[in-house]
């Protein structure tokens, strides 16, 4: 079904500038249900599973539980994403449990430089040579064919 | 009283007009933003999505797939051109190729500087999957590069900004010369128009224009995303642009069901794929490959010549057809003497083998807890999926483009590079064909190239071109048309969903599926098709574009959902056509002509362009040459 909201967890981002998981969904799934104040993911089977939603929701009120047309029941694969880290809990069909750690990112969120210290050597509109290069490149000059 | 009358009309001016959100478009707004605050232009980028997690990065990956690594002296830039034609059967623009080739290593120098972590060596340099790729821990992969694109454009102050959840629906024209772009805001009830000196178009390749092999919930789990949906062909297309290579769709080859990844199993792990005997078919049907020579019998061999092989399997009935991760892990392992080092490499292994799924596919993560397969103890099914149309990957469908002024031979440059044959209207990434393999860091560095191009084409033609206010009124009513039609009948049936009057989008998108899947080679037709069945499927689909007319929408997602499907069927309609016009097999793997079995070098060793005419509403096809830049 792709991600789904447990209703008690949710509470719609009330005290946020905006609903998280609506906010970030690149196919448009969740939303607010104007009704219960909560979100839903109204198209489960639109879902990819991107797992964008689990990891942005703000009281971690969403979960996936895998499509049903080919997955058997009880396996479940969570996350929690800090600034720098990612953390996935991953429980077997059996009851077994890994965990992973991995690193997302090498510097602090918001901070990416767009010229990262490189030098854009040329202001010529019709050279070949794009923003930064030839210093990001590594060489003195493009390589040729 | 008419629903565009319930819409506020929203006009934006922009020198140069950024459409999509994924890497090509980052690279885009990356490029473009430093060119236009040396020569005062505004720049806009236009998303459907959320730009933190929009296009086919909106997962995350575990590789990037296209690193040339010039500087360290790995490889040379005509290595991977000849590579890249090799695995598309002699089909590429080797001046495009090279172009992408020549910059993309700077481009992951940036994404590196702006926080992406790449794997590393205990000598500090990047750790290959393969020749090509290298190693990621890549979840925020799209985060990041949408940060430093973000950041770009806010150097611009109020000339640079990027608008989120709009659908652009259509080009606007002035003439043979693209001045812009109409859409509407699938969240508040507002149509914006965009007066543009140049559009970039960078909206993805297509999904869903066949029919997928899992049709339940599982709909969704396609390989490349869903929310890829043609646009960009469509409105290439729609704006009079040549096409090519529209006939070469990519069918991937990956872990059954959840199409997880598997490319570190093959190149970095070495992993076997076998059939159910334990046979290595690309050993066992090696011989096949010679009636494909000279690129059956070049190696790498062609992505399309292994998907074949593995499909002549399964026709023999010879499945499942197994990828032996547990062999490959063993043998690693078994390499090192040391009982306690080898225990650690296990536990390394292991971990290695989750993240490649967990950074880009969590999904084949969930089917392996789902199923209790732990890869070092059991093999895990492989299958093709179903065609999707992507020439960033090892398809090559998009817009015919100029090639780069210093590179490009005669005949392959009319202009600026990365300019469409339509005047101001550039494409990249998927949204450019002939030049496959530029994966993620290949498509934001198209971007680049195509925006500094358009920053130049401003500069030259400063005036800012007038809008056709007639033809505007009209496409924005027919824009909300499927507003209106579901606002005026719902009522006459109990059930909203089965009305005489209209359609809704998501059985129109069976209807294609069903279509595309039986007559142009689908899935279920085992990826095989012929001109009587070509023509067949072409009938049908006349009348599936007629019935566009009568789509429906409940609010403005669905409208959304309306317009995806009108982009596919015009890169369904491409694809047939171009099929259809090129007699010959040349893609085995991909799909077959079973009219025409065979490779015909002499006839057919040329691009299959096509052009829908605008004025006369009918489509050319025509040849081009292809032009060996290396040997």
């Amino acid at each position: 079904m792709p991600s789904f909201v447990i209703t008690e967890k949710c509470d719609g981002c009330k005290a946020l500038d905006r609903t998280a998981c609506q906010y970030i969904c690149p196919n448009d799934l969740m939303v607010l249900d104007r009704e219960s104040s909560k979100a839903i993911n109204r198209a489960p089977d639109m879902c990819w599973e991107c797992y964008n939603c689990v990891k942005i929701c703000p009281t971690q009120a969403i979960e996936v539980r895998g499509y049903a047309d080919f997955m058997p029941l009880g396996g479940v694969v969570q996350p929690l994403r800090s600034s720098d880290a990612i953390m996935w809990t991953v429980k077997f069909r059996d009851g077994q449990i890994k965990r992973f750690k991995f690193p997302t990112r090498t510097t602090p969120e918001g901070s990416a430089v767009p010229d990262a210290g490189f030098e854009t050597s040329s202001d010529d509109l019709k050279s070949p040579l794009l923003r930064t290069e030839p210093a990001s490149t590594g060489m003195d000059d493009l390589e040729k064919i | 009283m008419s629903i565009a009358n319930n819409f506020e009309t929203v006009e934006v001016h922009t020198d140069i007009l950024i459409l999509g959100g994924g890497m090509a478009a980052c690279g885009a707004a990356y490029e473009a933003a430093h060119w236009a605050k040396k020569n005062n232009l505004s720049v806009t980028l236009v998303d459907k999505a959320s730009m933190d997690r929009s296009g086919a990065v909106a997962m995350g990956l575990s590789a990037i797939n296209m690193y040339l690594g010039l500087k360290e002296g790995k490889n040379t830039l005509s290595d991977y051109v000849k590579y890249v034609k090799n695995d598309l059967m002699g089909i590429a623009r080797d001046d495009l190729v090279a172009n992408i080739g020549r910059h993309v290593d700077a481009s992951v120098h940036l994404f590196e500087k702006w926080g992406l972590p790449i794997w590393k060596d205990e000598d500090g340099k990047y750790v290959n999957e393969g020749r090509w790729q290298i190693m990621i821990h890549g979840e925020s992969y799209k985060t990041i590069v949408a940060e430093a694109a973000k950041n770009a454009l806010a150097e611009l102050g109020d000339k640079g900004q990027y608008i989120e959840r709009v659908f652009i629906t259509d080009p606007i024209m002035d003439g043979d010369r693209c001045v812009g772009a109409i859409g509407f805001s699938v969240r508040e009830n507002k149509v914006y128009i965009f007066r543009a000196k140049t559009v970039l178009a960078t909206m993805g390749g297509a999904v869903h224009v066949f029919k997928p092999k899992s049709v339940g919930e599982g709909l969704g789990r396609s390989w490349y995303p869903p929310f890829n949906s043609g646009a960009s062909a469509y409105f290439t297309l729609k704006a009079g642009a040549e096409m090519t290579c529209q006939e070469v769709r990519f069918v991937p080859v990956r872990f059954k069901d959840a199409y997880g990844p598997v490319g570190a199993w093959f190149l970095l792990f070495k992993a076997q794929a076998t059939n159910a005997l334990g046979e290595n078919y690309m050993q066992t049907r090696a011989p096949e490959l010679e009636k494909w020579a000279p690129y059956g019998e070049a190696k790498p061999t062609p992505t399309n010549l292994r998907n074949y092989l593995m499909m002549l399997e399964i026709e023999e009935g010879k499945g499942p057809i197994f990828m032996r991760t547990d062999e490959a892990i063993q043998r690693i392992v078994d390499s090192i003497p040391d009982e306690k080092e080898a225990k650690r490499k296990l536990k390394e292994l292991e971990k290695e083998a989750w993240e490649d799924f967990l950074d880009m596919t969590v999904s084949q993560a969930l089917l392996w807890a789902s199923t209790n397969i732990k890869p070092e103890e059991k093999p895990s099914e492989i299958s093709a999926t179903e065609p999707y149309f992507i020439s960033s990957h090892s398809g090559a469908s998009g817009a015919w483009v100029s090639g780069p002024e210093d590179l490009a031979p005669e005949g392959y440059k009319w202009g600026y590079p990365n300019m469409t044959t339509v005047r101001g209207l550039f494409a990249a990434g998927d949204a450019s064909g002939a030049s496959s393999h530029k994966f993620s860091s290949g498509s934001f560095t198209e971007g680049r190239i195509a925006a500094k191009a358009a920053a130049s084409f401003c500069v030259d033609n400063p005036d800012l071109p007038a809008l056709p206010e007639e033809r505007l009124n009209e496409l924005k009513e027919g824009m909300l048309k499927p507003l209106e039609l579901f606002n005026t009948h719902k009522g006459y049936t109990q059930d909203p969903n089965i009305n005489p009057n209209y359609i809704r989008p998501q059985m129109f998108m069976f209807r294609l599926q069903k279509i595309m899947d039986e007559y142009a080679g689908g899935a279920s037709s085992g990826f095989k098709t012929s001109a009587p069945l070509l023509e067949k499927g072409l009938e049908n689909l006349a009348m599936l574009r007629e019935d566009m007319a009568s789509l429906a929408a409940e609010d403005t997602h669905e409208l959304m959902r309306c317009w995806e499907n009108i982009h596919r069927i015009w890169q369904a309609e491409s694809h047939i056509r171009t099929m259809l016009f090129r007699e010959e097999t040349r893609w085995p793997g991909y799909y077959f002509r079973s009219d025409f079995p065979e490779l015909k070098e002499e006839d057919w060793k040329c691009f299959a362009n096509c052009r829908w005419n605008p004025e006369s509403g009918e489509w050319e096809m025509l040849k081009r040459d292809v032009i060996d830049m290396v040997d």
